[in-house]
């Protein structure tokens, strides 16, 4: 990613990662204040977001991100302040904001071009929110970075006594404020400086500072790592508090800071950790900040055990920081280079294969199966099954990064198409392998546009077919017998089966006389070249037709079906394995190769009888099963391992079931055995068969082809399936 | 390869259907016993298949096959040269193995011009150790570079 040999670069890189967690809790909070959440912590999630994103990209001088943040806070602040009502426009607004200030950051971390314009326009927009109530120019120094200071020296002392002489007083006089601020050992452990602090309080006004010396021990008794002084800082200012307690947002909780107006009586008080709240489960903000609204707070919550609060800025020690979680326990994350995990996914998968050689042999040595050594084995079979969950976990991540751009999709794809549109997601937290949401990105956004586009029918249409003018489209994820399934449903107008059908006539996807059982209608949808679209919109005109998802969701090992019903809506559903690493399957033979199919296609295994099998046509057989007819297909035929045959009599057979719910029969030679199989990519190799989906390696250190049986029969001709409609029509 | 200046190169010499084939020694990784392939569906037939080198999927070409040689019957004296070209590895199944060695680019000679001639299209140049003709293969155009058009 980057080059491991440059620090600055390396803490940058944990600055853009820190900002993806903390878009993620400011699409949070919108959401919740959308929803109407009155809970004044949720604006401060959002305003700290931005904040935190602003302070981060001044240390790094992201000038254009800085600029975006800074007056993008502003109109939060006024939010947080109770100075601004926010209706539903100002929420779109925000989400708007929000959006461009993700891309601002992506443009910033890949080295892109600011899209200043777009910003201006933004800008613009969200102070005419605003009206007169302030106008607040961007200033430099608000930017100025917190304990960024890479020299961890301790401060120097002396330096204080310049800063007196160098305030800056922009205005006169107006108001003062005593603050008094006494570190504690934490504050220096986390690597800021008193001194950092004192300068940006000056930079607020004309300061007069004074150190308290006297706590300060007799040299003998000095510990070295205990900080005895404490300052207080006599502030002439027109600033409020919240903009002095702005100034030690980074050492909440690390220091006794008491903000007063001269003549009040001098109480110390300790600044109010967090308190234990709130919204959102994932997302913790990373720097524990002084919302002024909690410092009014008559009844603080107690200090949180766990005083170390994350390093006020991403650097290396974030690595594996302890983190504060949201619900009050400490729930400590370590973020870890994926390319350690995978080397460990890699291990375990040499485990697997090691534990099946060795039972091979040890099967083949013909112990007793009560002996200590299988015994032994079974252990181990289990430790290792154990093991590799463990690590599949390691890779698994909730959904909910992934639908929260979704929900970015289908605001701007709604607003390009004029439809008003409201997402509802389900199933968040649902855990998915890490490569597997990388990869769903691109066939899940084209699938919401899809919905947004063509599936929901303009806001008139709807009124006349009694509907809310507001469509819906609700994104679900869920586990399913070992399988993540994810679900886009629209309440639409649902597939229009005649135009799709009369649509593939006249593209010459299907012969016109050929009925079609409103399933094969449906998966008409998938066929390469098809768009219902009767006029290319400025969203389906992309060249991406679902063809393209379908290929996207079947290299992930997916399937996707399609249920559509008139004028109720249309519901697209992925199913996927849960993992790209390991596989539960079926090994057999087949013309003296073996073969591994996925388990959880085969639904029966049967062995044919002289009357079971029909033809059809020359070359093409169907079997009989229970009174119905499903398509023979012959494994070895197919793979090329041996001519066709005529007579399949004493064959074994297994029943598979497709995705579009019908199922196919594939004969084979012998089944050996299901087991656990490590899944290894054939991408390297220059050559890939239709229906070969990786390969694995057996106990004798053997490769076997694993196979992916829907991608078999649909190589098999895609008609083959609509031909059959005539005979299994019962 | 083109390189004017006179430089030592080192070649991996085997022989492959009773003839004398070499490869630059620098895209030689290792050298296998013959282990039975797996075969690939529907792949070409100088594809021998592909073996598991130590967890990962390789595919083996038999270069006999490749080179329109009669092929023959596999021993347990063939080798498989695992070759890495264009970023991906590639086994070649030859008959044996039988020598490294040293000489500089003047000795190799260039092919004699027989373009209608597929078999030496492979040929990079010709050299002679102990008054045999040894050929040196051209890597790229014996290892497909269809992994480009997929990347």
């Amino acid at each position: 990613m980057t080059d491991h040999n440059d620090p600055m670069a390396e803490i940058k890189a944990s600055f853009f990662i820190e900002c993806e967690e903390l878009l993620e809790s400011l699409q949070d909070g919108l959401q919740e204040m959308d929803e109407g959440s009155e809970d004044p912590e949720t604006i401060n999630v959002v305003f700290r977001a931005v904040h935190s994103i602003k302070g981060g990209a001044g240390a790094f001088g992201l000038e254009e991100l800085v600029r975006f943040a800074h007056r993008y806070e502003t109109v939060l602040d006024e939010v947080r302040a109770h100075r601004l009502e926010a209706d539903s426009e100002a929420h779109k607004l925000f989400f708007a904001a929000a959006d461009h200030l993700s891309d601002l950051v992506r443009a910033s971390r890949d080295d892109l071009p600011m899209p200043v314009a777009e910003s201006d326009r933004l800008l613009t927009s969200l102070e005419a929110l605003l009206g007169d109530v302030s106008d607040e120019e961007v200033r430099p120094e608000d930017f100025e970075p917190l304990g960024v200071s890479l020299t961890l020296d301790l401060p120097d002392l002396g330096d204080l006594s310049d800063v007196e002489e160098a305030p800056e007083a922009e205005e006169p006089p107006a108001d003062s404020w005593i603050v008094r601020f006494k570190p504690e050992a934490e504050l220096f452990d986390t690597g800021n400086e008193p001194q950092m602090l004192i300068r940006n309080l000056c930079a607020l006004g004309e300061a007069t500072v004074t150190c308290d010396l006297t706590d300060l021990p007799p040299l003998e008794s000095l510990a070295p790592e205990t900080p005895y002084l404490s300052w207080t800082i006599t502030l002439q200012s027109t600033c409020d508090e919240a903009e002095i307690r702005e100034v030690f947002e980074f050492v909440d909780g690390l220091c006794e800071l008491s903000i007063q107006r001269p003549g009040a009586a001098l109480e110390s008080e300790s600044l109010p950790p967090l308190g234990p709240s709130v919204t959102a489960e994932i997302a913790r903000p990373p720097e524990p900040t002084a919302a002024p609204t909690a410092a009014t707070d008559p009844a603080p919550e107690p200090p949180e055990p766990a005083a170390a609060a994350a390093p006020p800025f991403p650097d290396d020690t974030a690595e594996a920081a302890p983190r504060k979680s949201k619900d009050g326990g400490a729930k400590s994350v370590v973020r870890v280079d994926l390319e350690r995990i995978e080397r460990l996914v890699n291990l375990v998968g040499e485990l697997v294969i090691n534990q099946a050689m060795l039972s091979q042999s040890l099967g083949e040595a013909g112990l007793s199966p009560h002996s200590d050594a299988m015994n032994g084995l079974e252990e181990f079979q289990r430790l290792t099954r154990d093991i590799q969950d463990s690590v599949m976990m390691i890779r698994a991540q909730p959904v909910k990064s992934l639908f929260q751009r979704m929900s970015r999709i289908v605001r701007e794809s709604s607003a390009a198409v004029k439809k008003d549109v409201r997402l509802i997601t389900e199933g968040e937290s649902t855990e998915v392998d890490k490569t597997v949401i990388e990869r769903l990105a691109d066939p899940l956004t084209h699938m919401i546009r899809n919905s947004v586009d063509h599936g929901l029918e303009s806001p008139e249409d709807r009124g006349k077919a009694g509907k809310p003018p507001q469509g819906t489209v609700h994104l679900t994820a869920a586990h399913r017998s070992g399988r993540v399934v994810i679900e886009v449903s629209d309440d639409g107008g649902g597939i229009d089966r005649k135009k799709v059908h009369q649509v593939a006539i006249t593209k010459g996807l299907v012969p016109p006389d050929l009925p079609l059982s409103d399933n094969e209608i449906d998966n008409l949808l998938f066929l390469p070249g098809f768009s219902t679209a009767s006029q290319v919109s400025s969203l389906s005109g992309r060249g991406v037709g679902m063809d393209v998802v379908k290929t996207s969701i079947q290299s992930l090992g997916g399937r996707i079906s399609i249920h559509s019903e008139r004028g109720r809506g249309t519901t697209f559903s992925i199913s996927l394995p849960l993992t790209l690493a390991v596989l539960d399957g079926m090994v057999v033979n087949v013309a003296g190769e073996t073969l591994v199919l996925p388990l959880n296609v085969v639904v029966e295994t049967l062995s044919l009888g002289p009357e079971d099998v029909q033809m059809l046509r020359p070359g093409a057989f169907v079997v009989r099963v229970r009174g119905g007819f499903v398509p023979l297909y012959d494994l070895g035929v197919m793979l090329g391992y041996r001519p066709a045959r005529d007579r399949h009599e004493g064959a074994i057979v297994l029943l598979i079931s497709l995705d579009d719910g019908s199922r196919a029969a594939l004969v084979i030679d012998a089944i050996h055995d299901q087991r656990q199989v490590v899944i290894k990519g054939l991408d390297d190799s220059f050559y890939r068969a239709p229906g070969i989906a990786a390969a694995t390696i057996l106990g004798d250190g053997q490769i076997a082809l694993i196979l992916d049986p829907a991608d078999i029969i649909a190589a098999e001709g895609p008609l083959r399936g609509a031909e059959l409609a005539l005979t299994q029509g019962v | 390869m083109s390189d004017a200046s006179p430089r030592g190169l080192e070649l991996l010499t085997f022989r492959v259907a009773e003839q004398e084939y070499s490869l630059d020694i620098m895209s030689v990784r290792e050298i296998r016993g013959w282990t039975r392939t797996t075969p690939m569906p529907h792949a070409p037939d100088y594809m021998r298949g592909v073996i598991n080198l130590r967890g990962t999927v390789l595919p083996v070409m038999d270069l006999a096959r490749r080179l329109n040689l009669p092929s023959q019957e596999t021993n347990d004296r063939n080798v498989i040269i695992v070759v890495k070209m264009n970023g991906t590895l590639t086994g070649l199944l030859v008959d044996a193995v039988s020598d490294i060695v040293a000489m500089s680019e003047e000795d190799l000679q260039p092919p004699p011009d027989i373009a209608s001639d597929p078999q030496m299209s492979v040929v990079r140049a010709l050299t002679v150790i102990d008054d045999r003709m040894i050929r040196v293969l051209d890597l790229g155009s014996v290892v497909p570079r269809t992994s480009d058009e997929m990347a």
